[in-house]
């Protein structure tokens, strides 16, 4: 059977682009993931886009290995860029 | 007689793999349009030659993506593509 989460088994290894709930976004190598879609990535920067006084200010953090709770994964995909 | 034939909705979906859809997330107006490759019992869908709506503006091509199955709000057939391309859809199925 070729369920979305087998086919994201092609992504293992591989550079992904996480978009989370709370307009943040996360780019990092996918190490490991599961059923609740927790996903374990290397390399990882975060991106955190807010509104100050009306204008869209965004901020990054990175970090080397970040577990993220699958409870805040809207989406899953390889980055364009 | 049989007018009434209930289409669930595992069947429904399974009827939509390979055709183009339309997904509206529960949150900031988001759609992604394209083809559904599969789903799961859960309902999480993988698109592909996905685009990106927001408030019905296009913010571009995406390719593959993975949607997980809580931020989905409703799924349908993508009404405008079928008009659009009737032949590449008929090759497909």
């Amino acid at each position: 059977m070729d369920t979305p989460l087998d086919l994201l088994k092609l992504n293992l290894d591989e550079k992904v682009f996480v978009k989370l709930r709370g307009a943040r976004e996360m780019t990092g190598v996918l190490q490991a993931f599961d059923s609740h879609c927790n996903i374990v990535l290397s390399n990882a920067t975060e991106t955190i886009y807010e509104l100050v006084d009306g204008e869209l200010k965004s901020s990054t953090k990175g970090s080397e290995m970040v577990f993220v709770r699958g409870d805040s994964v809207t989406l899953i995909t390889t980055p364009s860029d | 007689m049989s007018e009434l034939a209930p289409t669930n909705p595992k069947p429904f979906l399974r009827e939509l793999i390979n055709k183009p859809i339309v997904v509206t997330l529960k949150f900031n107006k988001t759609q992604y349009k394209g083809l559904l490759v599969s789903t799961d019992n859960y309902f999480n869908l993988q698109l592909t030659e996905a685009e990106e709506f927001i408030e019905g503006q296009s913010k571009g091509k995406i390719g593959d993506i993975f949607i997980r199955c809580n931020n989905v709000l409703w799924i349908g057939e993508d009404l405008q593509k079928k008009e659009e391309e009737p032949q590449t859809l008929d090759q497909q199925s």
